[in-house]
């Protein structure tokens, strides 16, 4: 009956979705970040582990649709090791996909693309956004704060 | 099924002929807003071909044809409200405007400091936040009547909220998260008991059941043009006319004055009072348009059809598993909200979308509902005169295969 559900729900999504990676708590995070996206419910929270300007440690909690939980959780597992401008490039990378506002460096992006339908679907790309806006924010920030797309 | 030919309903609204991704649209967001028969769409677009001008004061042809259209229409809505006099029917931009007009005139002037306003927990944002903003700036609180689980108020509290202090009750006839109809006429009268006027938020209930403000003997009664097969951008407020002469206008402008000096200006009377400014007066035409629609068809005959809907539709959807409705209250209008154990609403609703039906997912601007039921989001799917049974089938056996997909 879903023909056309694969441009958007791709398998790794439905798999990320029943098997959140890193879906944990960070004890004594040094960044821990609250996002939230009034629109759907989505809330989530992101731990990071920072170490001399690298990720050591990702990990989040929370609850959102198939796309937001799909994308936190490839988040995580795509960040840990990078340096914290290796994370903010993936970011602006990650918005130029979901967005089109630019060319897309593909190679960077690697497994991310699964998520590229989302420009399709307007109404969704804040589901796939919320993981990496909060990102930004504990990258920009030291300690724990709370976000909101809206 | 009751007596009502949805066949030939069906052609009179174009947008349903069409396809969504190469599937028949089954639109099924009509608590969100309606969609319109040709007559409404005929209606503006007549009156933009042939009759357009700005109303009242017009001494040409064309502004005197808006004019009587336009007044025809409030005349057609005080029949459909039976509302003693069209002095007591207000066009506003929809039951927002309403709400947020009555707290800026008649609760500025009425309620005052540690005074306190009755509201309830299933209530949309639009009847919450221009009561908190009256509390703001006067100092009142707000009482919410509590709810059970299965989304119907309890009326012990409801009474048990009134003292001394009690200036105004506001309440949803129906909530648009639940479908529950409250039963407002007792609820009216109990506030009367107390001496407390009642405003009525008819938004949702205006399209699917018969109003008699005079029987229900609310003071205040708003509702919106567009969720009743009419324009967006239009709506209506009823107010008891006694209630309405009192109160201070809500802006000032054009068409709301009788006379106006540097030194003093005196108000139009009633309605015009409240009707600042150049209105949306094809939209009013349009809502009247709607009003003859609706009333062509018979209100008893849509709720008993509707009805009819909403029963088959819980009997189907009672059969999925992993599928709980929120709000199941004994007396509900066509609105079944529901929540799918691993799948998302959102991702329910972009899922039915790609098979061409329309729902809505969401908070449904009631989000002290979704923390009561500690939810974050309800899938909604909500009916009106034109769907079948038919497409409730499709519904169903697509939730079924939502459900396979996402385990
Ligand atoms: C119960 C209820 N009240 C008020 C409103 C607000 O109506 P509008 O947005 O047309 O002003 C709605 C619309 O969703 C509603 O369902």
């Amino acid at each position: 009956m879903f023909e056309d559900l694969r441009d958007l729900y791709q398998e790794v999504i439905f798999d990320h979705n029943r098997n959140p990676r890193n879906f944990r708590i960070i004890e004594n995070a040094s960044r821990e970040v609250e996002g939230f996206n009034p629109l759907c419910g989505d809330r989530l929270t992101l731990y990071l582990n920072i170490v001399s300007g690298v990720i050591e440690d990702a990990s989040f909690q929370g609850s959102g649709c198939a796309i937001s939980t799909a994308s936190v959780s490839l988040m995580t597992e795509i960040i840990k090791g990078k340096t914290e401008g290796e994370a903010e490039t993936l970011f602006s990378q990650f918005h130029k996909m979901t967005t089109t506002e630019g060319e897309v460096d593909w190679a960077a992006i690697g497994k991310l693309a699964v998520l590229a339908g989302v420009k399709d679907y307007p109404a969704r790309v804040k589901c796939a956004t919320l993981a990496w806006h909060t990102l930004d924010t504990a990258l920009k920030n030291e300690g724990q704060l709370s976000i909101s797309t809206e | 099924m009751s007596a009502l030919d949805v066949l030939s309903i069906r052609k009179d609204f174009p947008i349903l002929t069409q396809k969504i991704r190469e599937k028949p649209l089954i639109y099924l967001d009509n608590a969100a807003s309606s969609q319109k028969p040709d007559s409404v769409i005929d209606a503006i677009s007549n009156n933009y071909r042939f009759d357009y001008a700005n109303i009242h004061r017009g001494v040409h042809t064309l502004s005197q044809r808006s004019t009587d259209s336009f007044e025809g229409a409030r005349e057609k809505v005080r029949v459909f409200l039976n509302a003693e006099s069209v002095k007591e029917i207000i066009f506003i931009r929809g039951a927002t405007e309403g709400i947020n007009l009555i707290a800026q005139t008649y609760g500025r002037s009425n309620i005052g400091q540690d005074d306190e306003i009755i509201i309830t927990a299933m209530e949309h944002h639009a009847n919450i936040v221009p009561w908190q903003i009256l509390c703001e700036q006067t100092g009142a609180r707000l009482r919410v009547v509590p709810m059970t689980e299965r989304g119907e108020l309890i009326l012990d509290d409801y009474r048990s909220l009134f003292n001394s202090k009690t200036r105004l009750v506001s309440i949803a006839h129906m909530s648009n998260a639940l479908g529950t109809v409250n039963p407002v006429a007792e609820m009216i009268k109990t506030a009367h008991s107390h001496n407390v006027p009642v405003v009525l938020d008819g938004a949702q209930s205006a399209p699917h059941m018969t109003t008699d403000v005079r029987a229900l003997d609310c003071d205040f009664y708003v509702f919106s043009g567009h969720k009743l097969y009419g324009p967006a951008g239009i709506g209506v407020l009823y107010g008891k006319q006694a209630l309405l002469e009192a109160m201070p206008p809500y802006q000032g402008g054009g068409d709301m004055i009788r006379k106006v000096s540097f030194q003093k200006t005196e108000y139009n009377d009633l309605p015009y009072k409240f009707e600042a400014g150049t209105p949306a007066i094809a939209d009013v035409i349009g809502l009247g348009a709607a009003i003859d629609y609706i009333t062509g068809i018979g209100l008893d005959n849509i709720a008993a059809y509707e009805d009819d809907l909403l029963r088959y539709a819980t009997e189907q959807v009672n059969q999925i598993t992993g599928l709980r409705i929120i709000g199941e209250a004994a007396h509900k209008g066509a609105i079944l909200s529901f929540v799918l154990d691993g799948v998302h609403p959102h991702d329910i609703g972009t899922l039915l979308d790609t098979v061409g039906i329309a729902i809505r997912a969401g908070h449904h601007c009631a989000m002290p509902v979704m923390d009561f039921y500690q939810v974050p989001a309800t899938a909604r799917a909500s009916f009106a005169m034109y769907n079948t049974e038919q497409e409730i089938d499709v519904l169903v056996s697509a939730l079924k295969e939502l459900i396979k997909v996402f385990r």
